[in-house]
């Protein structure tokens, strides 16, 4: 077996799971400068979801090929039943807040969101393994993977690719720019903020729901899922800059590069080189590697 | 004849208040602290809770087995607050003052994670509070220091690690490499570290292929999946619990990694009941000592399980038979100091005394408190593999290592027993 293209293939693979959790942190922090700690919230729901659905689905002998459809639909359907809510109950009351204090509210949600989650499915685990074994597996050098981790590179690509696109290549996504901006010009030029706050915000939380949903098949889905996750993403973020798309995937590939490198061949560093690569990042680009020029306003 | 009559009136007074007093309080009350949120909950710590739930209502009700009883804790009724036991260090140390100082409990039964074990014990010796430790295995607490008012009824993370190393040098006697995955912090550590070293004392030619240390609660293993299968060994040892357990046999499962090398999982027994399937036939499976499916078929446990299913439906893991045990062996300490008192409540330096080097049977068999001068418990262990029998997992080759077999004297530090070939 060749430990470089282990390293590689494993990399990639947490990479593709980093960068699916961390997309909707850094979208929503680019056009609302929110630094949305629910997001968690939105992985965990994601996660249950995706396990209730999917388990009843397979409970009932519907098709087991279907089930990754089931995932993705639990995780949108999840995503709309809360997302909006928080938005338009909430956190449209707020923005004219300072970010920290934004930054505050979203954690007393996160923790509200905690426990509506063990209201909803109490303590006990759920598990769903069968989608993950469902499709088999593939060897890279000697070393077997299953099929399922294709599916994560595969959800990462079009995901980033999907989202790219839409703020480059369609005017959505150019008024989405605009608002990015400058959100008080926008709103003057006609543009309908408000709106698309509540849609990123949704749109968003659904890309963390959908990180759920598909990690569920792989994990024992419990209270306290989306802690370590939201941790994770921001580590994330801040590396590639905030707000950024191609910096939350330059993000992603270090911290999942960095990481199967030092799980090969130092694993007693790998609880401490993740954040060592943060901390080096911020020391020479205190605001990220991709932070964007931000206008000074007169 | 005022001063009289009101002298009378005192007299009267004390003499109905007498026995009261001398028979005890109408009621104690026991902190139980488990995890009731977070990866550990369902695993651990709900079951630790139900356990508690029943046993303290069994005792209340003057039901459990002789000797166990008389009604409650020496006659009076239990009271339980029970606290969640996630979050920080810090917070638990917060949470445990509260226990103390707010809700006025006479003692406290808990604590699954060793860190935190390691954090409440200092603190519950400067508020002088008797402290049962239920469930945490380090070896530290009573190696590098010395406590008047905490205890442990339950054996450390030493004896799992050589039960194990003795399980598989007996299972494949001519086992050359190992390899293990184990959580970074003090539980993880401390049972990797145990396990080397009985390795290296059981098969000296035995090679360290690969230590794994992930972060507690990390959820995806498959780099380090990648590094166990790359690393061929013969032999992978896991202490992993909780939620992490579970994401490893989920994740390394399809991987073939529990079939590639002989995969000890010391803390496994709390999966087999709800990842049967997923785990495959020839793991080694621990249950932290003689509890679960290793438990002996004594009435204490023919109590206890009988009960335990009744009221949830469901089987007790090891988690469950430690907080039962650790409920029954306060008790008797508690009795037995009431009884020196006159029958009066005894105060918690007397029933630390009375506490101190015990021995008592329980749902795991006899438990004596014979380490960390009378505070630390030892018993037997058992190990045994994996199979699927009829769709359900069961274990077979079991074998069974004494207390003495797997534990160090008394005074020695374990790092050092098991260096000095595991002499006496």
């Amino acid at each position: 077996m060749d430990p470089i293209l282990s390293v590689i293939v494993d990399g990639i693979m947490y990479s593709a799971w980093l960068f699916i959790a961390a997309l909707g942190l850094t979208l929503i922090y680019g056009v609302m400068k929110i630094v949305n700690v629910t997001h968690g919230s939105f992985y965990a729901l994601g996660a249950y979801a995706g396990a209730s659905f999917t388990g009843a689905w397979l409970a009932r002998g519907y098709p087991p090929m279907l089930s990754y459809a089931v995932l993705a639909a639990a995780a949108v359907v999840i995503t709309l039943a809360f997302a909006p809510l928080v938005e338009r109950g909430i956190l449209r009351f707020m923005y004219a807040k300072d970010e920290v204090v934004i930054l505050l509210i979203t954690y007393a949600l996160f923790l509200i969101l905690e426990d509506t989650i063990k209201l909803i499915w109490g303590v006990n685990p759920y598990f769903i393994a069968q989608p993950y074994a469902l499709l088999g597996s593939f060897e890279v050098g000697g070393l077997s993977y299953p099929t399922y981790n294709l599916i994560l590179v595969g959800l990462a690509l079009v995901m980033g690719g999907a989202l790219a696109w839409l703020q480059h290549s369609t005017r959505v996504g150019k008024l989405l720019l605009a608002v990015i901006h400058d959100p008080e010009v926008s709103r003057a030029m006609g543009i309908n903020v408000g709106k698309y706050y509540l849609v990123t915000f949704t749109f968003g939380s659904m890309l963390a729901a959908l990180a759920g949903s598909f990690t569920a098949p792989t994990v024992s889905v419990v209270p306290g899922l989306g802690v370590e996750v939201i941790v994770l993403s921001f580590a994330v973020v801040v590396i590639g800059g905030l707000g950024s798309l191609p910096g939350a995937a330059l993000g992603a590939v270090m911290v999942g590069l960095v990481r199967s490198i030092s799980v090969h061949y130092m694993p007693q560093v790998e609880l401490f080189v993740i954040y060592f690569v943060m901390a080096m990042v911020l020391a020479f680009r205190p605001r990220g590697l991709f932070s964007l020029a931000e206008p000074r306003k007169i | 004849m005022h001063t009289i009559r009101k002298l009378a009136i005192c007299s009267l007074v004390a003499a109905a208040l007498a026995p009261a007093a001398a028979m005890g309080r109408d009621s104690v009350k026991i902190g139980f602290v488990t995890f009731l949120s977070g990866p550990a909950a369902a695993p651990f710590g709900v079951p630790a809770k139900n356990a508690a739930e029943f046993v303290v209502e069994q005792l209340n009700a003057g039901k459990g087995p002789a000797p166990y009883r008389k009604k409650g804790y020496g006659g009076g009724s239990i009271e339980t607050v029970i606290i969640d036991e996630a979050g920080s260090t810090t917070t638990q140390v917060t949470e445990y003052r509260n226990l103390v100082q707010r809700h006025n409990v006479d003692l406290v039964i808990g604590y699954v994670s060793s860190g935190n074990c390691l954090a409440i014990a200092p603190v519950a010796e400067e508020l002088k509070k008797l402290t049962n430790f239920f469930d945490c295995g380090t070896p530290r607490i009573f190696e590098d220091a010395s406590y008047r008012y905490v205890f442990r009824t339950s054996p450390t993370a030493t004896m799992d690690s050589v039960g194990a190393a003795l399980y598989v040098k007996d299972a494949r006697p001519n086992v050359k490499t190992i390899a293990g995955i184990n959580q970074n912090y003090a539980w993880g550590q401390d049972s990797w570290g145990d396990f080397e070293a009985a390795m290296k004392v059981l098969a000296p030619q035995v090679e360290v292929r690969t230590s794994q240390m992930p972060k507690l609660f990390a959820g995806q293993y498959n780099a380090e999946i990648s590094a166990l299968l790359g690393a061929n060994a013969d032999v992978i040892h896991s202490s992993f619990w909780d939620g992490d357990l579970e994401a490893l046999i989920l994740q390394g499962g399809p991987r073939g990694l529990m079939k590639k090398s002989i995969t000890v999982l010391t803390a496994g027994e709390t999966a087999m009941h709800k990842l049967g399937a997923q785990i495959p036939d020839g793991t080694v499976l621990g249950a932290r000592g003689p509890f679960g499916p290793y438990a002996p078929d004594n009435r204490y446990n023919q109590w206890f399980l009988k009960g335990y299913m009744a009221k949830f439906s469901e089987q007790p893991n090891y988690a469950s038979y430690q907080m039962a045990q650790a409920i029954l062996g306060v008790k008797l300490a508690w009795e037995k100091a009431q009884e020196a008192n006159g029958g009066k409540t005894p105060s918690n330096e007397q029933v630390a005394a009375a506490l101190e080097n015990i021995s008592f049977e329980g749902p795991g068999g006899t438990v004596k408190l014979a380490n960390g001068k009378g505070h630390q418990a030892v018993m037997e262990t058992v190990y045994g593999e994996t199979k699927l029998v009829n769709g359900k997992l069961a274990v077979v080759n079991v074998k069974r290592y004494p207390a003495d077999q797997v534990n160090p004297p008394a005074n020695m530090k374990a790092a050092d027993w098991i260096k000095g070939g595991f002499k006496k």
